[in-house]
């Protein structure tokens, strides 16, 4: 009806009949969301065939039926007009983005033109790196079974810090590894966590706390997103915290507010350290001949092992080794940080809090942890064979995340916080902070690293693990790293996740090698996935003399036109994730709870519309076709059909595979045969799996006995493997001992007095800036908006109208200096280069600190977006100002912006400097623009699918 | 011109806990969702992925920073969608009658059929709580899910609007605000639950919870650690004589 005759209809009775009742759905298919990394259960609403509506899974572990912006906007997409639709072999140069479309059966054959010469002769010249990648512990078989040492996912330049820092203090970190007690939780403290990060089960959590009055602190330099509700804020200078936490260790000490009875019980602080120097045992930890921790029994004077059943072990005991007298952890901790260099006085001006501040922080907490403490009536058994008959609660939990790990000084920062919790006996008891199985898991059950490379065989074991000193580094016989992206080198000992952000740049350099392909998933390496992503295009598409290209081949496979696909030579187009079968297991990284241990599943929901297969099932394909072991029979047909053919009958060890839940005849779970009709069953559960702790084990999980029992039953591990919380590191202390010239295997001289001052084995800050350029006096970081995920937002119709661009926001004083107007735009420069973008005044924000959302900014033509999108035209991306080498240092050197440690990209140790600027047209730099990989997008939607 | 009912047996309606919201716009995007696919008309993109993609959304959430003088500057997250006015102006103003006001529950609805797009009804919200879809020239607003929260093809448990059903951190209620013992009634009373813009006079159903009080200011009395001994050997001595007297020792 035209407006004219609605208005002349006017006769109408009072009230319109509403339909309250109308058909939501024919049928709802439960699956798990992929719109970022936190793999909620969803519920999706089939109309037609087709998706109506996604809602969350109430009965899903992880969020409970609710579900954030990215998950409800799914269904855009799975409709993205950026999918790619066929394979796509290059016809232009590389960076063109021209591409033939060709069959799955060329693609195939020509993959296999490229690796079949490599895997022959020289396997470590493939190059696999994987990013957002949730199959690592398949994708990383099929580069073991391939052969290469060269084999990654992406926590080496996201956070490795956090993920290894609390391995190797504790066992387990957070997020995947472990949650706060939110039920009774009664102070939660957040340290430098992003807006986005763990997204449902932290904005879960803070409302459970919110609805009980408990007390949240956040300690980050913005104020947004969780932040933004937390009721202190402490709006810390970045890259900092490690000095602040060790100012909070300081006062708790200087009061004696520890857990004495945990640091004695449960962690090494009463171990002794062995006084003997200018020899090879001098700050090792006394042992016995089968290497177990001794400790002094405080009721005998006697030393013990210190796990015997009836030791007291002692915090302040002294013994004497070969005539010289030696000291406990606890003695040598309490030492360190009582010195005033901790005191909150002498870090405060660092720091930007004030030391009134800091004492108070320090005095809530332990006003909290130790006054309000309370008691579980849950009786449970310790590994010394203890009947203790409570568990005694103390409600003091924390959380971190990249904002404190992606700095040089991240890993001895989380370290520096596992210890405030363990001091304060907080981890693994009522209100503290809980493991999720698989986790806890000590250093000692993680693989060690391998790279030990055969032509045409396999690697000697798995790439990546935790290093236990020199002897475990991935070095060559010459002493040059074995990796191309020197992981587990000198310069990186500890770098349990690889160092993706380093791949394309030493493989360009040739340093410590070339390589002849890469071939990389899901990561947007020529751009916001890359420091300097300029130069890293450029590293791409560089000839050699000849006329070849410096990296001779590039294979990409993906979902979407991002704008890596315009530097592959061959693309392998994914499937979304409603298209497609996943597993998230417990082989991998799994969607664990402290109260039990879960799997899940993705199935194809709905069927692809394109001519694109599943990453994984191409692996299966690719691995027959290149005869890798375990992807071929004996007489070499292909193993796998595909990935869920893998998922189901791929046993890891005797009875235990991808999938934990429904084995056997559908009863089994953890442990048993593969069962044909898991998957459905899985389907059936709502797409996981979820077998639960008994109460008794629920906390205390290092150490309880019950726990232990459980995890061997279910297959998490084949014996107990209790141990204590390592306060003291002594894998850290090998690499010292190796840098003072002790063990065969040598540091090369240049790196012996870095060595010497980070691998301290009691958490220690440093400044990460030692250069004297005081040009760039400015903090510059990035966090992502709640409502987007890596680059993949833009995509999407609905997400992109919340954040379709993204300003500087300048804090309130760099703004007045700097007489900033609305609508302005700054220069920012860094020692690396600079940007032009536009502003915006955010009070909220420390002093000193200037931020934007990443990964919004597009480069013109990618994610099938119009020209002159403003994510593109106004948007930018601060990789542009951060280099993934330090500036050189005249030595002839390529020092990486990474962590010394663990090889964590070093994100947010970024300076700059800011200038204003009149209004501009467009964001600088501007690349190229690309032409579409897709066809153009609709220009219009009304989403309806049905009636 | 519409008449608004004299009263309604009900008044159903949103509390938004502001102290709890982070502002991470699931709400935004679940309520697109569901009233894309069902209420009237789907909710449009306009250039879609283009340079200025222009949509319809019922609910949207605006950040501000508020400066007290003597604390840090706070970031408030204000999700705001219809508030079902009891003297719902956007309702008087229709010239055909589309907009008009439940006498049931007190949702304020548009009929499709009968909205000519004039756009009146959004001048006259003081809130700017509708929008006017440019695909199909008809006006949109919250619905508070009317096709959910009676909805006998849904469980009982998800009879509420999308919105709320979603929201991770548990910051929307929804119930009758017109019944003073119900749980949203009582979070009100006891949070101290505020109309927006009061003078107005439009007499919103929905209430917002106001922000607890942040940031102690610095120079309070919270207490700060004593030393347990002067000198390191004398926490030692202390730990001694701490350990010595625990249980089990």
């Amino acid at each position: 009806m035209n407006p004219f005759a609605k208005l002349l209809s006017l006769t109408r009775s009072p009230e319109p009949v509403v339909e309250t009742s109308p058909r939501v759905s024919q049928e709802i298919r439960k699956t798990t969301c992929y719109m970022c990394a936190c793999r909620c259960g969803i519920n999706v609403h089939m109309k037609e065939g087709r998706v109506a509506y996604i809602e969350g899974n109430r009965d899903h572990p992880v969020n409970q039926g609710v579900l954030c912006a990215k998950g409800s906007a799914g269904i855009m997409q799975v409709n993205a007009p950026s999918r790619l639709r066929k394979p796509l072999k290059r016809v232009g140069p590389r960076g063109s983005n021209q591409f033939e479309e060709v069959s799955w059966e060329e693609a195939l054959d020509l993959a296999v033109e490229w690796l079949e010469p490599v895997r022959q002769k020289h396997p470590e010249k493939l190059a696999f790196f994987t990013g957002r990648d949730q199959s690592q512990s398949f994708t990383s078989m099929w580069a073991q079974s391939f052969g290469t040492p060269n084999y990654a996912a992406h926590g080496g330049f996201c956070s490795v810090n956090m993920a290894a820092g609390g391995i190797y203090t504790m066992g387990g970190a957070f997020w995947e590894f472990g949650q706060p007690d939110w039920d009774h939780a009664k102070l939660f403290m957040l340290f430098g966590v992003a807006e986005d990060h763990d997204s449902n089960p932290i904005k879960i959590g803070l409302g459970k706390l919110k609805k009980r009055g408990a007390k949240v602190i956040s300690v980050n330099p913005v104020r947004t997103g969780y932040n933004a509700v937390a009721d202190d804020w402490v709006g810390i200078t970045p890259g900092t915290d490690g000095l602040f936490i060790l100012a909070i260790v300081h006062e708790l000490l200087r009061a004696g507010r520890i857990d004495l009875d945990y640091l004695a019980r449960y962690t090494n602080a009463p171990a002794i350290v062995i006084h003997a120097p200018g020899t090879d045992q001098h700050g090792r930890l006394l042992k016995d001949e089968d290497g177990h921790l001794l400790v002094v029994d405080r009721k005998t004077g006697e030393l013990m092992r210190y796990d015997a059943a009836e030791v007291e072990p002692s915090l302040t005991a002294t013994h004497t080794v070969n005539g010289h007298e030696c000291q406990t952890v606890f003695r040598q901790l309490a030492d360190k940080y009582l010195d005033e260099q901790y005191a909150p006085d002498a870090v405060a001006e660092a720091c930007g809090v004030s030391p009134l501040r800091i004492r108070q922080i320090a005095a809530e907490l332990a006003r909290v942890a130790f006054e309000e403490s309370f008691e579980l009536d849950r009786p449970w058994t310790d590994f010394r064979g203890r009947r203790h008959d409570k568990m005694i609660g103390r409600p003091v939990s924390f959380h971190a995340m990249r904002g404190i790990s992606a700095h040089a000084n991240g890993f001895q920062t989380c370290r520096s916080l596992h210890l405030l919790q363990i001091l304060l006996g907080t981890v693994e008891v009522p209100g503290g902070m809980r493991f999720k199985p698989p986790y806890p898991k000590p250093v000692a059950a993680h693989p060690k690293p391998h790279c030990k490379v055969t032509p045409g065989k396999p690697l000697d074991g798995p790439h990546l693990g935790f290093v236990r000193g020199p002897d475990d580094l991935a070095l060559r016989e010459d002493g040059t790293p074995a990796r191309i992206d020197k992981a587990f080198s000198w310069e990186n000992p500890m770098s349990a996740h690889g160092l993706m952000h380093m791949v394309i740049s030493n493989a360009y350099a040739g340093d410590p090698y070339k390589v002849d392909t890469l071939f990389m998933y899901m990561a947007n390496m020529s751009w916001n996935s890359s420091m300097n992503p300029g130069g890293v295009s450029a590293m791409l598409t560089d000839q050699n003399d000849d006329g070849t290209y410096v990296i001779p081949h590039v294979i990409y496979a993906d979902a979407y036109a991002s704008e890596m696909v315009a530097y592959a030579d061959l693309v392998l187009p994914d499937t979304t994730y409603l298209e497609r079968h996943d597993c998230i297991s417990l082989l991998d990284r799994p969607i664990g709870e402290a109260t039990g241990a879960a799997d899940a599943i993705r199935w194809p929901v709905i069927e692809p519309d394109r001519d694109v297969r599943g990453f994984q099932s191409v692996l299966c394909d690719l691995g027959a076709r290149l005869q890798l072991p375990g992807f071929v029979r004996e007489d070499g047909s292909q193993l796998y059909a595909d990935y869920a053919d893998y998922i189901v009958n791929h046993e890891r060890r005797p009875g235990v595979g991808p999938l934990a839940g429904f084995r056997g005849n559908g009863d089994s779970h953890g442990r048993g045969a593969p069962n044909p009709d898991q998957i459905q069953r899985y389907i059936d559960n709502g797409s996981f799996f979820i077998t639960h702790i008994p109460a008794e084990a629920e906390y205390y999980k290092p150490w309880n006995a019950a726990y232990q029992d459980w995890a061997v039953d279910i297959g998490l591990y084949d014996a107990p493997q209790h141990y204590v919380f390592e306060l003291y590191s002594e894998p850290m202390r090998l690499f010292q001992m190796a840098a003072e010239g002790y063990g065969e295997r040598q540091p090369p001289d240049y790196l012996r007095e870095r060595l010497k001052r980070v691998m301290s084995p009691l958490p220690i800050w440093y400044d990460t800036d030692d250069s004297d350029d005081d040009r760039y006096p400015i903090r510059a970081l990035t966090q992502r908006p709640m409502a987007m995920y890596h680059s993949w937002g833009s995509q999407n119709a609905w997400l992109r109208q919340i954040h379709g661009e993204n300003p500087l926001f300048v804090s309130q004083k760099i703004w007045d200096e700097h007489g900033f107007k609305d609508g302005d735009w700054a220069r920012v420069k860094s020692p690396h280069g600079e940007i032009s973008v536009p502003v915006a005044l955010q009070a909220a924000l420390n002093p000193y600190t200037v931020w934007t959302w990443n990964a919004i900014g597009k480069r013109q033509g990618a994610w099938a977006l119009e020209q002159d999108a403003p994510e593109s035209k106004r948007g930018f991306l601060l990789n542009h100002l951060i280099h993934e080498l330090l500036p050189p240092k005249g030595d002839g050197l390529r020092w990486s912006n990474s962590d010394p440690i663990t090889g964590q990209a070093a994100w947010f140790d970024l300076r700059v400097s800011i200038q204003k600027i009149g209004e501009q047209t467009h964001s600088l730099p501007q690349m190229p623009v690309l032409p579409s990989a897709v066809p153009n997008a609709p220009r219009d939607l009304k989403w309806q699918v049905g009636e | 011109m519409s008449d608004l009912p004299l009263s309604t047996k009900r008044k159903l309606g949103l509390v938004i806990d502001l102290d709890t919201c982070v502002g991470c716009h699931a709400c935004v995007v679940a309520c697109k969702g569901w009233n894309t696919e069902n209420y009237g008309a789907p909710l449009s993109d306009i250039g879609a992925y283009g340079q200025a993609p222009a949509g319809t959304f019922l609910n949207r959430v605006h950040s501000y920073e508020i400066s007290p003088p003597d604390a840090p500057t706070q970031t408030v997250h204000f999700p705001k969608s219809c508030l079902h006015c009891e003297n719902a102006p956007c309702v008087t103003v229709c010239p055909t009658g589309a907009s008009y006001k439940r006498s049931e529950d007190g949702i304020v609805l548009v009929d499709e059929s009968a909205c000519i797009g004039c756009g009146l009804c959004a001048w006259a919200c003081p809130y700017g709580a509708r929008e006017l879809d440019a695909a199909e020239g008809v006006m949109k607003k919250c619905t508070l899910c009317v096709d959910r929260i009676y909805n006998e093809n849904l469980p009982e448990i998800d009879r509420v609007p999308a919105c709320v059903r979603t929201c991770p951190a548990g910051a929307r209620h929804f119930g009758d605000l017109g019944d003073p013992d119900s749980d949203v009634s009582k979070l009100v009373a006891e949070r101290g639950g505020m109309d927006l813009m009061p003078e107005l006079d439009a007499a919103p159903t929905n209430k917002y919870l106001p922000p607890r009080p942040r940031d102690a200011a610095e120079t309070s009395a919270a207490p700060v650690l004593e030393p347990v001994a002067a000198e390191a050997g004398g926490l030692l001595g202390w730990i001694d004589r701490a350990l010595a007297a625990m249980p089990g020792a």
